[in-house]
This record gives C-alpha cells, sequence and structure tokens, in this order.
C-alpha cells in the first residue's frame, strides 16, 4: 500500500526546511532507514531517512525548494502500484488542511502533470453519480414512492439531468406500471421481500392467537343448518320494517340465536382461569370485524335480552366505528363468547381460533343452495354450516355438541326463539 | 354574458360603487375633464361631478395622502395613479400611512382606500416607466395586492375592492386595457372575494401559475404544449397577497411540476413567495425542481427588440415547461 512521505521535523525548532538534493531517484528501492534526501534547517543540514521500506515511486519536489514540515515531498510504495488516487489526494490538499496552504506551486504542478498523465494511462473511467452504495439523485415525489413502494431506488435506472431518477422512471420500474395490484411482477430480476413495520394491533393479533393456540386444547364441532326458515323469518322482518327504513341481517339473527342457546346450555359460556373456571352470567357476545390492518372484536353486552332489532343497530355502530378506529378499550373487552362470519367471502366452513379467556368461538358459513332429501323426494335447500371452536379444559365434547344441537333447533325453527 | 373591454369593466365597477355608496370618490391625474389617461374613468365626471371626480396636481404624494386622510375619517376613496411608476414618490404615504393605521391605532381607524392603475411594461416605455410593483407593495404587512388579468375578475375584484376596509393596491396594466373577455350582464352585482385564485386552464402534465399581462403569453403557451402532447394546467391567483395557494397545491399534487410564470423581477416578490410555498406543501409530490419565467433582471431597455426579449416570452414558458416535464 502506497503512502505518501512528507517533509520529517528534523528538529525541534524547524519551521521550514530546504530539500538540497536528493539521494534517491524514482524507482530506486528503499530500506528502512535508507537516506533519501538532504535537508538544510535552520540549524544545520541533515539527513532525511526514510522510516518505510519499498520503492520510492515518485518524487513530488523538486531539489532545491524549502517547504514547511509534513508538506509531501514523496510517495513510497510497491513497485507498479498505481498512486493515481494518492495524487488525486495531494493535488486536492487533503492530506493535511495545515499543509494545503504551504504546498509551493511547483508540487502543485507536478502533481497534476503526473494525474492529467494517469488518467491518460488509465481508462478513463467516468465517476458514476448513483453508485451501488452511493446517493441516489431523485426527484421528492420519487422518493415518496419508493418509500412506499419499497423500492430501492439504486435498482431504478434514472432518466432525468444528472441520472436523476424521475416519475416516468419509476412508473416504467417492474412491475410498477400495475402498482394498484401490490406485490411488483417479477420480470427478469428478483425482487426482495416488502419489509412493513409491524402495527401495535397486528402485534396484539399475532401475540394473542399464538398464545390461545399454543395454550387451549381447541377441538371442533361442525353442524349443518337447514337455514331456509332463517331466511324466510328475515325476509318477513324485513318488510314489516321497510316503512321505518330499517333491516336486520341474517347475522344478527345469528347473534341472537346463539346467545339463546348459550342461555339454554350455559357452560359453554364460561372461561378456564387456571385454578378455577368463570360460568357468566351474562351473555356478551364479541364479534369479528376485518378492518384494514387486521381485525377487531367489539361485544354486544346481554345479546341474549337484547331484540334482533336492537342487535343489528349495535352491530353496525360497533362495526363502524372499529374501521374508524373510534373504538373504546371498553367496547372491546370482557366477551363471554365470540362469533366470526366469513360467509359473505364464499367460505363453506371454517374453524376459528379462540379469543382467550373466551371459552368457545363460533365460525359461520356462507348459504348454500343445494338440493337436499325431504320426505323422500330431493328438492331445493338452502343450507349453512357452524363450526364451534371449543376449550376442552372447560367445555367436554358432549356439551359443545349440545350446545350445537340447540342451535340448530333455533336457527331452523326461529319461533322457538321466543320461548 | 357579454364581452367587453378590461378598461370598461374597471370603468362599471367604479359607476356601480359610486352609485351604491356615496361615500366612494375618485381621484387623480386627468380622471375628471380629460376622462383618464386610458380612460378608464370616462363618463364619471359627468355622471358624479368634480366633488366626487376629482382632478389633481401633479403631487402623488399629495393626493395620496388626502385620500388616505380621507379614508381615515370614513369616505371611500379610489386614487388612481397614471401610473404605478408615479407611485413611487407616494410611496411613503402608502406604506407609513396606509398600511400602518390600522394597526397603530390599536383597530380603531380603518382605512378603505383603493389605489389602482395600470403596471408593468407598456410599449416601449423605457426602464422608469416599466415597473412591475407587486413585489414592492405585496412586501407590506397592512396592504391588500390585486392583480386581475381577465375584464370579469377586473371587474368583480375591483369592487371587492371598493367594498373592503383595508387599502387595497390595484395593478392593472396599459396592454390588458383593450382585452374584451366575458363579464356578466349589467346589473348582475358580481363581487369577486379577495384572496381567491382561479383555475385559468384545466390539465394533467405540468401547472403554470401566472397572472397579469404573462398571462395571455401562457395561455398562448399552454395551446402549443398541447399541440405537442403537454396538457398544461393554469391557475391564476388573482389576488398577491393575501395569496391562495390551496388550488395550485391541489393541482402540484397532481402534475408533480409547476412553472410560475410572472412580469416582475425575479429577485423576491410574489413569484418567489410561490415558489416557496409550493416548495413546502407540495415538497413529496414535486418530480421536478419549480421554475419561474419572470422578466430578465436588469432595468427594462428602450430598445423594442430588447423590450420584447426582457418580458416573458411563450418560447421561455414553453422551454420551462419541457425542462420540468422532462420533455425534448
Amino acid at each position: 500500500m502506497a503512502k505518501i512521505i512528507g517533509l520529517p521535523k528534523l528538529s525541534p525548532t524547524m519551521e521550514e526546511g530546504t530539500l538540497v538534493a536528493w539521494i534517491k531517484s524514482e524507482g530506486d528501492e528503499v530500506e528502512v532507514d535508507d537516506l533519501l534526501a538532504e535537508v538544510e534547517t535552520d540549524k544545520a543540514t541533515m539527513e532525511f531517512r526514510s522510516f518505510d521500506r519499498g520503492v520510492l515511486l515518485k518524487i513530488l519536489v523538486p531539489a532545491g525548494e524549502t517547504l514547511e514540515p509534513d508538506v509531501p515531498v514523496a510517495i513510497i510504495g510497491k513497485a507498479g502500484e498505481d498512486i493515481s488516487e494518492l495524487l488525486a489526494e495531494v493535488a486536492a490538499g487533503a492530506v493535511s488542511a495545515a499543509v494545503s496552504a504551504a504546498v509551493p506551486a511547483a508540487v502543485s504542478a507536478a502533481v497534476s502533470e503526473t494525474v492529467s498523465a494517469a488518467a491518460a494511462v488509465s481508462a478513463p473511467v467516468s465517476v458514476p453519480e448513483s453508485g451501488s452504495e452511493g446517493r441516489v439523485l431523485s426527484s421528492p415525489l420519487v422518493r415518496r414512492l419508493a418509500r412506499e413502494r419499497s423500492i430501492d431506488l439504486h435498482t431504478v435506472q434514472g432518466s432525468g439531468p444528472r441520472g436523476r431518477v424521475v416519475k416516468r422512471d419509476i412508473e416504467a420500474f417492474p412491475g410498477e406500471r400495475d402498482a394498484s395490484g401490490g406485490a411488483p411482477a417479477l420480470r427478469g430480476e428478483r425482487l426482495p421481500a416488502r419489509v412493513v413495520k409491524a402495527s401495535s394491533m397486528r402485534r396484539t393479533i399475532a401475540r394473542r392467537l399464538t398464545e390461545s393456540t399454543q395454550t387451549t386444547p381447541h377441538y371442533y364441532l361442525t353442524i349443518d343448518v337447514d337455514i331456509a326458515p332463517l331466511v324466510d323469518a328475515r325476509r318477513a322482518m324485513n318488510a314489516e320494517l321497510e316503512a321505518a327504513g330499517k333491516k336486520v341481517s341474517l347475522n344478527d339473527l345469528i347473534i341472537k340465536a346463539a346467545a339463546i342457546a348459550l342461555r339454554r346450555v350455559p357452560e359453554v359460556n364460561s372461561s378456564w382461569m387456571g385454578k378455577e373456571i368463570h360460568y357468566h352470567q351474562v351473555v356478551d357476545i364479541s364479534i369479528a370485524v376485518a378492518v384494514d390492518e387486521g381485525l377487531m372484536t367489539p361485544v354486544i353486552r346481554d345479546a341474549d335480552r337484547k331484540g334482533v332489532m336492537q342487535i343489528a343497530e349495535e352491530v353496525r355502530d360497533l362495526a363502524a366505528r372499529a374501521r374508524d378506529k373510534k373504538l373504546q378499550l371498553e367496547d372491546m373487552t370482557n366477551g363471554t363468547f365470540s362469533i366470526s362470519n366469513l360467509g359473505m367471502f364464499g367460505i363453506e366452513e371454517f374453524t376459528a381460533v379462540i379469543n382467550p379467556p373466551e371459552g368457545a368461538i363460533l365460525a359461520v358459513g356462507t348459504i348454500r343452495n343445494e338440493p337436499v332429501v325431504e320426505d323422500g323426494a330431493i328438492v331445493p335447500g338452502k343450507r349453512m354450516r357452524f363450526t364451534m371452536s371449543s376449550d376442552h379444559r372447560v367445555i367436554d365434547g358432549a356439551t359443545g355438541a349440545k350446545f350445537m344441537a340447540a342451535l340448530k333447533t333455533l336457527l331452523e325453527a326461529p319461533s322457538t326463539m321466543l320461548l | 354574458m357579454r364581452e367587453i373591454r378590461y378598461r370598461e369593466a374597471l370603468r362599471e365597477a367604479m359607476f356601480e360603487e359610486m352609485e351604491r355608496d356615496e361615500s366612494v370618490f375618485l381621484m387623480g391625474e386627468e380622471v375628471g375633464h380629460y376622462q383618464g389617461a386610458y380612460k378608464v374613468s370616462e363618463g364619471l365626471l359627468e355622471k358624479y361631478g368634480e366633488r366626487r371626480v376629482i382632478d389633481t396636481p401633479i403631487a402623488e404624494a399629495g393626493f395620496a395622502g388626502v385620500g388616505i386622510g380621507a379614508a381615515m375619517v370614513g369616505l371611500r376613496p379610489i386614487i388612481e395613479f397614471m401610473t404605478w411608476n408615479f407611485s413611487f414618490v407616494a410611496f411613503d404615504q402608502i406604506i407609513s400611512n396606509a398600511a400602518k393605521v390600522h394597526q397603530m391605532s390599536a383597530g380603531k381607524i380603518q382605512v378603505p382606500i383603493v389605489f389602482r392603475g395600470p403596471n408593468g411594461a407598456a410599449k416601449q416605455v423605457a426602464s422608469q416607466h416599466s415597473h412591475s410593483v407587486a413585489p414592492f407593495y405585496t412586501h407590506i404587512p397592512g396592504l391588500h395586492v390585486i392583480q386581475p388579468s381577465t375584464p370579469r375578475d377586473a371587474k368583480g375584484l375591483l369592487k371587492s375592492a371598493i367594498r373592503s376596509n383595508n387599502p387595497v393596491i390595484f395593478l392593472e396594466g396599459e396592454t390588458l386595457y383593450g382585452v374584451k373577455g366575458e363579464v356578466p350582464d349589467e346589473g348582475v352585482d358580481e363581487l369577486i372575494p379577495i384572496g381567491e385564485s382561479r383555475l385559468a386552464r384545466a390539465g394533467a402534465d405540468c401547472t403554470i401559475v401566472t397572472w397579469g399581462r404573462p398571462y395571455y403569453t401562457v395561455l398562448a403557451a399552454a395551446e402549443k404544449l398541447a399541440a405537442e402532447g403537454i396538457e398544461c394546467e393554469v391557475i391564476d391567483p388573482r389576488t398577491l397577497r393575501p395569496l391562495d395557494t390551496e388550488l395550485m397545491v391541489q393541482s402540484v399534487k397532481k402534475t408533480n411540476r409547476c412553472v410560475v410564470v410572472h412580469e416582475h423581477w425575479p429577485y423576491g416578490g410574489p413569484g418567489a413567495e410561490i415558489v416557496d410555498r409550493l416548495q413546502r406543501e407540495a415538497f413529496d409530490h414535486l418530480d421536478a425542481p419549480l421554475e419561474r419565467v419572470t422578466g430578465l433582471d436588469v432595468s427594462m431597455p428602450y430598445a423594442s427588440n430588447l423590450e420584447d426579449k426582457v418580458l416573458p416570452t411563450e418560447e421561455r414558458v414553453i422551454d420551462a415547461v419541457k425542462r420540468v416535464s422532462y420533455a425534448k
């Protein structure tokens, strides 16, 4: 590794020295302590000996010049080593700020001559404005888009002045034409995963559901229900409500039915609390609501004692506030049982993860229009599947099955909800 | 709607406001018997008499001061400067009195006055008579500064200016007086609010903010650019102080680029103010540096060919739009 050799301070009081003569010439081998030059100081003519071993690659200052200490006078390194960078450094005066002012014209002249000679020899390499590690010139708009779409601007070719990355370059970037689709399509190159910091909601969901699946012994019961009577009941109700501009959904009726079923099989409305079992005396049903970043579970209090209309209004209010992030903590805590409905996506059945410390969660599928056997004949029917995930620590299989049977009875004969 | 000239629109505004409110009067050099140096006040003397249309000596500091005093005691003067270049000898009255009295009297005294007249270059009136004065007056807190580009804006804004309780600097243009444009029919009392910009042309590719004489240069340039496939959105601030940037910011968020075109010199002034606000309020939406096309930074030459070069030209507007659009 070549290094720049500065004029040594050869006496404690030396403020300047004159290079009387170079003893070594460019290209000469240099050993440690070899005499390089003779320097005349305020005291005497002194020996300038080398502290380094190598080859004297370049003499920067000719004999006869008077210089301050530390001014670069020579470069020593390995034979044939490229010293263009060091020469540029000397020319730029970057070696030492104190030195730069003192570099005599002769040094600059010698250096610049050498630099241009070196430049002429080596293939001219233009320094890129945007190296793979360096700063990429880009417009503020592009920086924002890159942030939003997790694009590494080093991978985008800029077409603006001095290689500035501008909007059209981002638009032309693979996968960005149809940016609405989210994940960029691969075209030739492999793109890294888009890294997004998890929101606190996401982290809460992750923690609670991991805890639930790891500590709660889940088991699942599925039952198929003839939903036609409930569909008919709903239609009749909505016909009645139409004048008032109101309506109820099938889900509102299912919440009501589940709440009544919980009254009829109260063991399901319970929580495992370590050394105790809590049998809840209220029926507070958590409703899973999908929101932008995840899901929330606002609670319908005393669902067993509320009318379907009131449940409908509360569900709509809670869902709207969930989507607007306006729910209060008390809206989301201390449910006793959950219902999750993915029927609107056409899901026939699914299993849900229990929301601790609740004892069970009911997963509701879509309405299936299908042929069914009734009185020995095949007729058009409407069916819906319900799957309950139960915590086996508090709800045994037979208890869970009793609940599902009660629910089925209520749904298939909605008028029995009045009992 | 009918088409009338800018000068007629201003005249109508004064007629209507003088008819509506007896405290409104006009004062200035040649506004009465000569019917106005640019015939803006034609007919006013005949209708309202010498008590309300007052010819003054060549003494701007004097009649500006008389006007400010009249405004302080409850009248609503319109002070016409034959050109805004002559307002310089009345500068102290406008800055030290008109702009300050309301604040220095702790709000007790209002100065409901309008100073109006032609602003900017005309044709070969040279160094001393070609000033675009918006930067001088927009600098001063306490003044409102309006520079309408179209006859409709001229009428609606002059009526608002006369009714305003603030001192208003109203910048017209000798080359604009003959411009024709649509103005609501006579008897329609249209007030255009002070401090509200206007969308003059819609386009998705590049925003241009402009006002005054270059407004027409820009509209012509926008047509040429449209023929090359670059659709410009042109916004006229109309009022330079208080400045409404909302429309401009919305537009820049859409086009991601903006050129501000104005007649006044480049150093400071409303042009620089607009650029400053846009770079802050729309920073993350900018795809190119904001550019300005301005009157060149020299005293106006007398030579006609040089004057044409100093004022913003269509070519300079087109070049700037292409530069910020990264188009060839």
